[in-house]
């Protein structure tokens, strides 16, 4: 047997025979910590739990029982304590957040918080997220931001309610505040007088204040939930078929519906106009109930869901196509010569004399690096059920921004804001702005047209062409070294579309407002996200970042797990490398060489302890060791999230197979600061599907079009990682309980990419500059460098 | 193209037999999750890629968004729902949720579902094993350390 195979008898042998096994239903009601069978040292003392399930319960929603008229009007200002939490007679406590789950744990996370500045059981608290009738706006769950931004607010809103309490505890009991204590939700004397009102004692009447900021907040040394590996609230519905998704709404009287559009998506809609249209065959398959047509826009709603997808691919269409999409295989030359937005961009970053210093430089280097446009490619396409009547509608949901929305649902549906109510349920895991605002307008548009219920899940096609794309991009970089081997002068050059073309409001911000008669005027455009990580956080005395926003992206472009950060970290970190090489430094000392900052100092310290990094200028020995023809090397980068948040460090190591161009990362080991660490295990979880994911979009990952349509529509065009590629992965956190905590969905992909290069050219000698790193651009660069 | 008939289908899912209104050619799939409100098996792609919608017919894992319901006439159906509960949790289950091996969660149930059929074969997996028999199933979120993780322990559990 594999030694390293921990058993369970191993297990109960470990720990003393004491075996805690939590069922999935006992999980479901009670903290759970993480590990807990193995090192029960490390839980504290939690709490009994109480029987409030914390996960919002099952849907019951009918359109008789939940439309915009009789939901529960409550104040959702965030200005007050009541719109953010109540607490009920039990001491059951609710807590409204604007901020939704999307998979990555934080329901748990902030019901940590909570709980912890409330000092109430875990379990006693159950989180609402998302819904426009009931929780405060809290704009777009994106951008690695929900703990760094949620997460104090939801700190402050407790604290206030704690010392409320208190406050009311201390009139009861007719004893100072001062002298007071909370335990699990009670107040009690402090000192050995047994006086103590529970909080549900204290709730008769709401709490009526502002959330002034100033109530005093927990010493994080005294936190004993906070920082706690609980298991994830979200997770025993999803292992046992519960209602967990969007894709698991059921209103009565539901039907099914699909639309029909050529597998394109451009910034104006489809890049194509209706020519000719028969739905002779599809309105005679049973079950339909009708053909949807609305200028550009087509569907079909049927009573059954396998009707719609057999009605839909009956309808004829054909369509007249615009402009063709710019070439793909010239994409990265043609950005640099489409139309650029004057009034953004230009020189971001400026210090010192670049050109000079180029001028003066023992040595310069420069290399232009391209990356593919990426596509989000959720597992489970869009989906979202709407219940469109004449005086009002109501929506579920996965949208980032429920908000947002429902205002563009709105304008969509000519119906005032306030008469739309789009609810939050989780779907599959977007990863930023992938199609799931469409398909509510898709639902929206055909549940307006027949007047009931209707759900939409697109199809896998439908997904992969109608998705915004992360869009491509390229950088341009010089550098020069002094006769020390320092750099003295940096120059970086971006050539991006935008990441965020986020519905905001207006119709035209989702496909069926730029496809219906007559269409929305085109929403404004905004620039973001292209320049995140353009500057780099090293320090050099002669620095120059310079955005070239381009405003004719082939596809529709929107934001993907960490934007621009991820190409432009990438351009940076293999060029550092370059720098390196050049320098003859080994990569790790010539990057701490150029920072200042003790944090990214730490964490690629860390990261290089951790992997056990063999320090020496990188390139491939004279003699590479033979394994059946395979050669190995490692890379590391580092990156700040935009430069100013949670900072990663990665190490990969890698095989490639000279002869064929495969790169397989066979480890990697990274190195994460975020700041106080909310919850472990939640964070490893997070960090290792950066990685994944991340080796994903450095190796295989690539949209492709023709002409004028996707091409990449389904899993044999677009290549994800698969079980037998994903490397081993190590994670080596830095806990800072005292500094703020940060977000940690994006950081670490940031890395990724350009340790894989980096270890790809330890490995061969070669440079990889264009991503993703396939066998045939493997090749062709091992050709390159033999010829 | 096929015309949809009301069908005149019996299948067996999770033990309990079912008259079925869908058209004989349609996927299974659909059955499961609309007629028979089984939550787990999810639609992914409709094309047997990914695996999210794997279910059990008579004990081996088959992709349901391309399995014609009239083919499980006769057979025996098990979704994830048949393998355990929140209450009472097979230990594939029990070992997803003690490893935390989900994030968004969607891939998971045919995750679990071609898990136990594999390890019905194979009960000492190596970690080799394990990742070609998932080999076939796609996961976006990367959560693949830890669904190995969970199968491995499951394995332990189970043998």
């Amino acid at each position: 047997m594999d030694a390293n195979r921990v058993t369970r008898r191993r297990l109960m042998q470990g720990s003393g025979g004491l075996l805690i096994t939590f069922s999935l239903a006992s999980a479901f009601r009670q903290a759970s910590v993480v590990g807990q069978e193995a090192t029960p040292t490390i839980a504290p003392e939690l709490p009994e739990a109480s029987v409030t399930p914390t996960v919002e319960p099952g849907l019951v929603a009918t359109p008789e029982n939940q439309t915009h008229q009789d939901v529960q009007t409550r104040d959702v200002t965030g200005d007050t304590v009541d719109s953010w939490l109540e607490i009920d007679a039990s001491g059951n406590i609710t807590v409204y957040s604007g901020k939704v789950e999307l998979g990555t744990g934080l329901r748990t996370a902030l019901t940590q918080i909570v709980a912890e500045e409330l000092d109430v059981p875990f379990a006693r608290v159950t989180m609402i997220m998302g819904d426009t009738a009931r929780t405060p706006d809290q704009g777009t769950t994106a951008g690695s931001k929900s703990i760094q931004v949620a997460g104090p607010v939801l700190r402050q809103a407790a604290a206030e309610a704690r010392l409320i309490l208190l406050t009311r505890a201390s009139e009861r009991l007719g004893v100072p505040a001062d002298d007071l204590q909370v335990k699990e939700g009670v107040v009690s004397t402090l000192g050995g007088e047994d006086r103590s009102v529970p909080y549900g004692e204290l709730v008769a009447e709401p709490f009526e204040r502002e959330v002034t900021g100033e109530a005093p907040e927990k010493p994080p040394a005294s936190y004993v939930l906070v920082g706690q590996p609980i298991q994830r609230v979200d997770i025993p519905p999803k292992l046992t078929g519960g209602e967990a998704y969007v894709q698991d709404v059921r209103l009565d009287g539901m039907l099914h519906g699909r639309v029909v559009r050529p597998f394109v998506r451009t910034m104006e809609g489809i890049g194509a106009t209706l020519q000719n249209f028969d739905d002779s065959a599809a309105r005679e398959i049973p079950g339909v109930v009708q053909v949807v047509r609305n200028g550009n826009f087509i569907g079909v709603v049927a009573e059954r869901e396998e009707q719609a997808i057999t009605a839909a691919k009956a309808i004829k269409v054909e369509w007249a196509f615009g402009d063709p999409l710019p070439a793909i295989n010239q994409i990265h030359d043609l950005l640099r010569e489409m139309p650029v937005n004057e009034d953004e961009g230009g020189e971001i970053v400026r210090n010192g004399d670049v050109e000079g210093a180029l001028g003066v430089a023992a040595q310069s280097v420069e290399a232009t690096y391209r990356f593919a446009s990426q596509a989000h490619a959720m597992m489970g396409p869009s989906c979202a059920v709407a219940d469109v009547r004449p005086d009002g509608a109501t929506i579920y949901t996965q949208s980032q921004n429920v908000f947002n929305q429902g205002r563009t649902l709105a304008d969509l549906l000519g119906l005032a804001p306030e008469k739309v109510h789009t609810i939050f349920r989780e779907g599959s895991g977007c990863y930023g702005h992938s199609g799931f605002d469409d398909v509510a307008a898709d639902a929206a548009m055909l549940s307006q047209a027949v007047g009931r219920p209707v759900r939409v899940q697109w199809m896998r096609a439908d997904e992969f062409a109608w998705e915004p794309k992360s869009p491509p991009m390229t950088m341009d970089l010089r550098g020069g070294l002094d006769d020390r081997g320092s750099i003295i002068a940096w120059d970086y050059e971006v050539w991006t579309p935008t990441h965020n073309t986020r519905p905001g409001g207006d119709a035209s911000s989702v496909l069926a407002g730029q496809l219906k008669e007559p269409p929305a005027a085109m929403f404004e455009v905004g620039y973001g996200g292209g320049d995140r990580n353009a500057p780099t956080n090293y320090s050099f005395p002669n620095n120059r970042v310079t955005v070239h926003w381009v405003e004719t992206p082939p596809l529709r472009p929107s934001a993907l797990r960490s934007l621009g950060g991820l190409a432009n970290a990438t351009a940076n970190e293999l060029f550092m490398d370059e720098m390196a090489a050049a320098a003859g430094a080994d990569p790790v000392e010539f990057r701490l060489r150029h920072l200042y900052d003790p944090r990214a100092i730490d964490v690629i310290t860390k990261a290089a302890e951790a992997a056990g990094w063999d320090a020496r200028p990188s390139g491939p020995s004279a003699t590479p060791a033979a394994d059946g023809g395979l050669v190995k090397g490692r890379g590391i980068a580092f990156a700040r999230y935009e430069t100013e948040y949670a900072y990663a460090a990665v190490v990969a190591e890698v095989e490639v197979d000279p002869s064929k161009g495969n790169v397989r990362v066979t480890r990697a080991v990274v190195g994460h600061d975020c700041g106080l660490i909310i919850n472990p295990d939640g964070l490893t979880n997070q960090i290792e599907g950066n990685v994944i994911q991340g080796t994903g979009r450095a190796l295989k990952e690539e949209v492709t079009w023709d002409e004028h349509l996707v091409t990449s529509l389904d899993w044999s065009g677009y290549h994800i990682l698969t079980f037998p590629e994903v490397p081993t992965i190590e994670v080596a956190l830095i806990d800072r309980p005292e500094e703020d905590a940060l977000g940690a969905g994006e950081p670490a992909i940031c890395p990724v990419p350009a340790a894989i290069g980096n270890a790809i050219f330890d490995a061969t000698g070669v440079r990889m500059r264009t991503m993703p790193f396939t066998p045939e651009r493997v090749l062709e660069a091992l050709g390159s460098a033999a010829s | 193209m096929a015309m949809l008939r009301q069908g005149d289908l019996e299948i067996t899912v999770n033990g309990q037999s079912h008259m079925v209104e869908a058209a004989a050619e349609t996927p299974l799939l659909y059955v499961l999750r609309n007629e028979l409100k089984l939550n787990a098996a999810k639609f992914g792609c409709g094309l047997s890629q990914c695996g999210a919608c794997t279910v059990h017919v008579d004990g081996e894992a088959v992709r349901s968004c391309i399995y014609p319901v009239s083919d499980a006439a006769g057979k025996q159906v098990t979704t994830l729902e048949g393998l355990g509960t929140l209450e009472d949790p097979h230990p594939i289950q029990q070992a997803f949720l003690d490893e935390q091996a989900a994030q968004c969660g969607y891939c998971i149930p045919g995750m679990m579902m071609t898990a136990v059929a594999f390890l019905n074969q194979n009960d000492q997996p190596s970690e080799a094993d394990i990742r070609q028999a998932l080999a076939g199933n796609l996961c976006r979120c990367g959560t693949h350390v830890r669904i190995i993780r969970a199968v491995q322990r499951a394995a332990d559990t189970m043998a």
